[in-house]
């Protein structure tokens, strides 16, 4: 891997679809629940993910990795084998027949004061050769939400595509658009190469 | 192309031939030599891969600085990997069919550290080039000793082993005669959740390299050559299997590289 190597840095292996067949390997039972439904706090979060026809997209998988109520990042392992009093803050959740994906979480805090809170989005799909990084915000605090680095070096009209809505009965709706109308904004971090 | 060409060269199903969908490969792949830069990382637009076209963005990637969650990653222990999940040729009751290797190699970040005690996962079609799932209608035979789904936890080197059988190609609806070269799904985590990464491990010398359109997504051999795992005679077995290695370096992290900065210390 020398040859590679530039001011000691390695160049990252590229990435490859998930392809269609993921759904043996990678969803597993409870992916989709990062607390209990009987939990206080247990939130539904949902959406639909659509391609640039605004077809739904029935091979889609996305992760998510959040903070819990306070503010805190979990160190805990076991979100494979899913103790339900033990808060991973990761889950992982295939769409349906219909392009739908669900989980179970909490509203995540802030992770550091007067941030906005938000919930790490990875989408992989078939025919999405690499994957894609966003966020979906919770959409209640206005003022974290103007102050955010992010929202505000968006369009005002991307801004909405990265914040969820809040249904009635408590349930964040977020939705991904790989493709066309109010796509969703995907994410590219320092250090990433296109 | 014109509509002419292009009507020509498909067959009575509507699906391309291989001949149009390796010009297309060859006209991207000299457009992108051109550019200073060589890209390291897949082009998510490329229209030979045909599912690609309606579910890539358009729009550029925003660029953003990763905030505290996303500079952690999620942490897997023991309780959700058992040892033997890396090893997929004792799943069933007997002996799958085909070719026993080993696939083993370290994971690390773009720093060259080792990426420790992380999550790993496979999955793969068996070797006759069927995969265990209902949507694969490949006329190929079921192996009902081989899944071909497995996990393993790096080691505190960043190792990671897998014991499995060397999967075989397969055709899909691409375009007309298109074949998958053999392949392993991999899917990586880091010490951030930038860094999660999934992929596909190539064979050494495989002739469908130049047909694929998904392998030559990447439009750079230097960086293609990174998706192929090398034939390691030290880690065959002495009438017993076959060994391959694979390294898979992730992004840096944002930890090093703020500090590098002069950034703030994120960690």
């Amino acid at each position: 891997m020398s040859d590679d190597a530039t001011a000691g840095a390695l160049v990252p292996t590229p990435g490859q679809t998930v392809g269609p067949f993921f759904h043996f390997g990678l969803p597993y039972a409870g992916g989709e629940s990062l607390v209990p439904t009987s939990h206080p706090g247990a939130v539904r979060l949902h959406g639909t993910v659509t391609d640039g026809h605004g077809d739904p997209i029935p091979d889609a998988m996305l992760e998510i990795w959040q903070a819990d109520e306070q503010g805190n990042i979990s160190t805990e392992p076991g979100s494979l084998s899913r103790d339900p009093y033990v808060f991973t803050g990761w889950g992982r959740a295939a769409t349906d027949a219909a392009g739908h994906y669900r989980f179970t979480t909490v509203n995540p805090g802030a992770t550091d004061e007067g941030s906005a809170p938000f919930i790490s989005v990875c989408v992989v799909a078939r025919g999405l050769l690499n994957r894609l990084f966003t966020r979906a915000y919770l959409p209640e605090d206005a003022a974290s939400l103007a102050a955010d680095p992010l929202l505000s070096s968006l369009d005002e009209e991307r801004r909405p595509t990265l914040v969820g809505t809040r249904e009635e009965g408590g349930a964040l709706r977020f939705d991904v658009r790989l493709q066309g109308e109010n796509e969703t904004v995907f994410l590219q971090f320092p250090r990433h190469d296109a | 192309m014109t509509t002419t060409d292009r009507d020509e060269t498909r067959s009575r199903d509507g699906l391309a031939s291989q001949a149009v969908i390796t010009a297309e490969i060859e006209r991207i792949r000299e457009e992108d030599a051109r550019s200073v830069v060589p890209r390291t990382q897949p082009r998510i637009d490329f229209a030979p891969y045909r599912s690609s076209i309606l579910r890539h963005p358009t729009k550029d990637l925003h660029q953003a600085d990763p905030e505290t969650i996303e500079l952690a990653s999620p942490v897997f222990g023991h309780q959700d990997v058992k040892p033997l999940e890396a090893d997929l040729t004792i799943q069933q009751n007997g002996e799958p069919i085909g070719e026993r290797i080993r696939i083993s190699g370290r994971v690390l970040d773009g720093d060259g550290r080792p990426v420790r005690r992380q999550l790993v996962e496979i999955w793969q079609a068996n070797a006759a080039g069927r995969y265990v799932h209902k949507r694969d209608q490949h006329p190929a035979p079921i192996d009902p000793n081989f899944t071909g789904a497995g996990r393993a936890l790096t080691d505190d080197e960043g190792t990671y082993s897998f014991l499995t059988i060397k999967p075989g190609p397969y055709p899909w609806r691409n375009h007309r005669n298109a074949w998958r070269p053999a392949h392993v799904h991999f899917s990586i985590f880091g010490t951030e959740f930038t860094q999660r990464m999934i992929t596909q491990m190539y064979f050494p010398g495989d002739p469908l390299f130049p047909l694929d359109p998904i392998y030559q997504s990447i439009t750079d051999q230097h960086a293609r050559d990174r998706l192929v795992a090398q034939y390691d005679h030290d880690s065959s077995e002495h009438e017993w299997l076959l060994g391959y290695r694979w390294d898979i370096v992730l992004t840096g992290s944002h930890a090093t590289w703020t500090e590098r900065d002069g950034g703030t210390d994120h960690v």
